[in-house]
């Protein structure tokens, strides 16, 4: 009855959402105040049904209810609890689910936010949503039902793939699926604003929380997603330029762009055009990377629907919404008010300058992703765009931008003086050399580049941390006096830093790979490999059963020079279900670094084929994706976001504002 | 039915959430003229505040007050649209809730009875294991003992109840080492060795192997009267050339057989289709007026036995052809004479008679 219940459910939410997409708009249209609020009750009570419905595909999982087609495909009953759960969204039917969960989720926070939303746009937000709603739903219930019976019950489930029986699978696909739903509530707010024709700072103020909210949970997707990978996958790579990586690429560049755009659109009431248009592309980007992942267009560890009907569907939702938001963007657009001025050399310049070059950045990931699955639809030619394009297009437009980004958030407002900045930065820069200067010396014969990389992250490291310094210690006398000052700092001057020096450890990591070294060796037991700093000792290969796999696990002994850092064990596993293998690589984390191990093939007598990896501050990669999640957060919670209550509210009174 | 007073009462709910502000809603216009007022005000507020910070420089501050207090004379004195309860706002409301109320249940109720199935109840896998046994389906409780066996390898028993259901499923492999376990943890008895003979014979498409052999004999040794294993033991030797060695020991088989026995008839099926063809092959071994004659013996010998009693259908059709064929009307016709006294049911007399026609035996009138 629970499952009938959740289906039931769905269905229902279909009509609800329906009346959410239209009511609302007709409120808006006519200035009804009563219609509006439609908008507010249809969005809350659709995502209570679709809560529902989650929750009974949850309980179908957990109970092993195999009368239910989506379980028997995607679990087992040996499997531990846990998985049970997770594998509920590791599926392409229930992950739909999860995705259209998430869409009605941001849909009832926007109808609760009562105070910070002015209700016209509100109204015309859940409308918008409600658009989007309706499509995800009817393409769930109807393409990618996860609630479609199977009777006779068979006896036993195919299991889940055994590669997403990990705990990533808990983590990474909600939080990723929180980032791409999210920038789904800009795009309504684009929407939203274009049909009622009022775009200016209001919608720039009232928008700028969602895009940080689901920026920053797309950014922690990410790095949860790359480390996933690079554990699992037991290859040791974090980043592989692979589509559908891209594909969540492409969004958070357009998303982080468009943060930074809001800022001056909330300053200024400029630069409307364009925020709109990138509000309305980074929703479009997700909807690609979804059409590119489950229309079978390619095949990863991802794409696990390659159903045309589904990726017709798609294409549809894409054409659909993409298509139908330009042309309301073409058509309202050149009616857009003129905003304020700043003079190119300013905070708002850099922030256009930013815009630029992350837009790029962007473009060049779009055209590699795209580029080889066009020419295969055309001419069926199969090329591969791997590394060499991305570190040859992507990197140079990056390097520019993170090299003037410390100048741009030392500048002033409206109209800076770039020689000051310049001269604020200088001690950042001077860091930044020594340092380098030093890796060079450290590592003399290494790659060239890696310690000019060592010095870029260093230099946003330290240029965020001086900006924050000047602003707390300039003019004031005494711990006191920087002390509250430093309270007084708005929070997202401190978000902006730390997101800022976030993307410097990124870069540290990311340089120092190049350091990174590789030995393969066939090893019996006793025998040693040595990579880098870290040597490897195996001492035995002992089997080990789980609840639904056998695994070899081979034990090893880890040393840094003579020191002894401990076991190590590394393995291979198969699950007996879908008789498939993964391994489970072996990793010491050693400080920021790591030594990683990864099992081969056993080669007859007794050895064993061994890769060890000497991984050099790896670890920083994703820190720092971490400390640029952290940052945005920090902004979320600036006073602007929670005193943004208009109609009750005062305006603050300026004396009252302690002397920053 | 308890199901769909469910599913009413959740549409019903939703369609009161969805007409409750239709109802409650103030009489109001929709403006956001206070958002952007306060909004500008506090921009007001803040641009001092940068000034104070040295984050904007105080020609640029001013010029940035003078565009917020612009923009905010523009917001105050925006259009707030119309307002009050007017005859076309109460006309909305209704066509609100009609859409409301027509949509949200057919829509539902359209694609939930497309892909729903309201009858079929839950069916968690522990509520379906601790079901009555009896009433378990067929392919739960092989799923129950496979879960067992995992868990308790050495369990003889187990292995001795699942192995022969492999074997009935053609699952030989499995049936084969499923034997192989229970007679390792102690079931060592001949219906085992049997099976597991039979398992390795059908594993190996039908090929009494060298194993397989040795188990059926080994079962034989246990129990001389494993019919199942004698029977494959023959078929053994028949496959190894030695046809009269494999009629031998079918017929001692038989020999030795109950005569209501189930397998028997298999046995004698393959007993006469293996005499049949040695005799055919010893046949066409001899010169032509030899086999005229080999034949004619043959068919005298089922003559003879016939003439003593019993005999089928099939038997004397056979009998009935054979001598029209070899020119021997007489016999013939004689041997349908006692046919039709013996086989008194009228499907077989139908039969004779059509034989009868085939043949044009004209027979003497009663």
């Amino acid at each position: 009855m629970i499952v009938e219940i959740g289906h039931f459910a769905l269905a229902l939410a279909l009509g609800v959402a329906v009346v959410q997409a239209l009511v609302p708009l007709w409120g808006v249209a006519r200035h009804d105040r009563a219609l509006a609020g439609v908008g507010s009750a249809a969005a809350v009570t659709c995502f209570l049904l679709v809560a529902l419905s989650f929750g009974a595909l949850v309980a179908s999982y957990a109970r092993s209810d195999f009368s239910v087609e989506n379980v028997v495909a995607n679990s087992h009953s040996t499997q531990p609890l846990i998985y049970k759960f997770t594998s509920v969204w590791g599926n392409h039917e229930g992950s739909m689910l999860l995705w259209v969960l998430i869409l009605t989720l941001f849909g009832a926070l926007v109808a609760m936010s009562r105070r910070s939303l002015p209700v016209r746009l509100r109204a015309g937000t859940l409308a918008a949503q409600g658009m989007v709603t309706v499509a995800f739903l009817a393409f769930t219930l109807l393409t990618s039902n996860p609630f479609r019976r199977m009777l006779p019950a068979p006896p036993e489930g195919q299991d889940l793939n055994p590669i997403l029986q990990d705990l990533g699978l808990a983590i990474h696909p909600p939080l990723l699926y929180v980032g791409y739903v999210g920038f789904s509530i800009t795009y309504a707010f684009a929407v939203a604003a274009l049909i009622d024709g009022r775009i200016d700072a209001v919608w720039a103020r009232a928008v700028r929380p969602w895009t940080l909210l689901a920026w920053v949970f797309l950014t922690l997707g990410i790095a949860m997603g790359s480390y996933w990978a690079y554990y699992e996958l037991g290859w040791g790579g974090w980043w592989f330029w692979d589509p559908v990586e891209n594909a969540s690429l492409m969004p958070w560049l357009a998303g982080t762009a468009l943060i930074h755009s809001t800022v001056v659109m909330e300053k200024r009431d400029s630069l409307k055009v364009w925020t709109i248009l990138l509000a309305i592309l980074t929703f479009s980007l997700s909807l690609l990377g979804t059409f590119i992942v489950r229309s079978g267009v390619l095949t990863s560890v991802h794409s696990f629907a390659s159903d045309p009907s589904r990726g017709l569907f798609i294409l549809g939702i894409l054409i659909f919404f993409v298509g139908g938001s330009l042309a309301l963007f073409a058509w309202r657009a050149p009616l857009l008010r003129q905003g304020g001025l700043f003079a190119p050399v300013s905070r708002e310049g850099a922030l256009v300058v930013n815009n630029v070059f992350i837009a790029t950045a962007c473009a060049t990931v779009f055209i590699g992703t795209l580029y080889p699955l066009v020419l295969e639809m055309v001419t069926g030619d199969k090329i591969s765009v791997g590394p060499p394009f991305f570190n040859a297009t992507f990197i140079p437009v990056l390097v520019p931008l993170l090299l003037v980004l410390p100048l741009g958030q030392s500048l002033a407002w409206k109209r800076g003086d770039l020689l000051g900045a310049a001269q604020r930065n200088a001690m950042a820069f001077g860091i930044a050399i020594v340092v380098a200067l030093a890796a060079i010396a450290l590592t003399r014969g290494g790659p060239v580049l890696a310690p000019l990389g060592i010095g870029l992250g260093v230099f946003l490291v330290a240029g965020a941390a001086f900006d924050l310094g000047e602003r707390i210690v300039a003019r004031a006398s005494g711990w006191p006096a920087m002390l509250s000052r430093a309270k007084g700092l708005p929070r997202s001057t401190w978000g902006a830093a730390f997101a800022h020096a976030g993307v410097g450890l990124s870069v540290i990591g990311i340089a120092a790979a190049a350091w990174s070294t590789e030995a393969i060796g066939v090893l019996k037991p006793g025998e040693r490999l040595t990579s880098g700093r870290y040597t490897i000792v195996l001492e035995s290969i002992l089997p080990r059963s789980g609840p639904n796999f056998r695994a070899e696990v081979a034990r090893f002994q880890i040393f840094s020079g003579n020191r002894e850092l401990g076991p190590l064990e590394a393995g291979k596993r198969v699950y007996t279900a879908r008789a498939m293998p993964t391994t489970e690589a072996g990793i010491h984390t050693d400080g920021l670094s790591q030594a990683y191990v990864a099992l081969g093939e056993p080669q007859g007598d007794g050895a064993i084929a061994v890769r060890l990896y000497d991984k050099p501050l790896i670890l920083l990669i994703w820190i720092g994706a971490i400390v640029m999640a952290f940052g945005g957060a920090l902004s979320l919670t600036d006073r602007r976001f929670r005193l943004a209550a208009p109609r009750r509210a005062a305006p603050q009174p300026v004396a009252a504002q302690p002397a920053e | 039915m308890l199901i769909w007073i469910i599913f009413a009462v959740m549409t019903g709910a939703a369609i009161f959430a969805l007409l409750w502000p239709l109802s409650h809603g103030r009489v109001a216009a929709l403006a956001d003229v206070a958002d952007a007022t306060s909004l500008y005000r506090a921009q007001l507020g803040e641009i001092d505040r940068d000034l104070a910070r040295r984050l904007i420089g105080p020609a640029e501050a001013e010029a940035a007050r003078t565009e917020a207090a612009r923009r905010l004379l523009r917001a105050s004195g925006e259009d707030a649209g119309p307002t009050g309860e007017t005859e076309s706002s109460l006309r909305r409301r209704r066509a609100s809730s009609a859409l409301a109320l027509s949509c949200v249940p057919l829509l539902a109720l359209l694609v939930y009875g497309a892909y729903g199935s309201p009858g079929n109840p839950d069916q968690p896998l522990s509520a379906r294991l601790q079901a009555d046994p009896s009433r378990q389906d067929f392919a739960l409780s092989l799923s129950r003992i496979e879960t067992h066996l995992a868990n308790n390898p050495s369990d003889a028993k187990g292995w001795s109840v699942i192995a022969p259901v492999y074997l009935r499923q053609g699952r030989y492999d499995d049936a084969a080492s499923a034997f192989a376990a229970a007679i390792r943890h102690g079931e060592v008895n001949s219906e085992a060795l049997a099976g597991l003979g039979e398992a390795r014979t059908l594993a190996a498409g039908g090929v009494v192997t060298a194993s397989a052999r040795e188990s059926f004999a080994e079962a034989v040794r246990l129990d001389p009267a494993n019919a199942r294993a004698r029977f494959f033991l023959a078929i053994g030797k028949e496959q190894d050339g030695d046809a009269p060695a494999a009629i031998t020991a079918l017929r001692e088989l038989l020999g030795m057989a109950d005569a209501d026995a189930p397998w028997s008839a298999t046995v004698r099926q393959r007993l006469e289709r293996l005499e049949a063809e040695t005799a055919g092959r010893a046949i066409t071994s001899l010169a032509p007026v030899d086999q005229q004659a080999a034949i004619r013996a043959m068919v005298d010998g089922l003559a003879e036995r016939l003439k003593v009693g019993g005999g089928t259908l099939p038997e004397w059709t056979r009998l009935i052809r054979s001598q029209t064929v070899l020119g021997d009307r007489a016999a013939a016709l004689s041997a349908l004479a006692t046919a039709r006294e013996r086989l008194t049911d009228t499907a077989a007399l139908a039969e004779l008679d059509a034989l009868a026609g085939e043949l044009s035996l004209k027979e003497t009138a009663p």
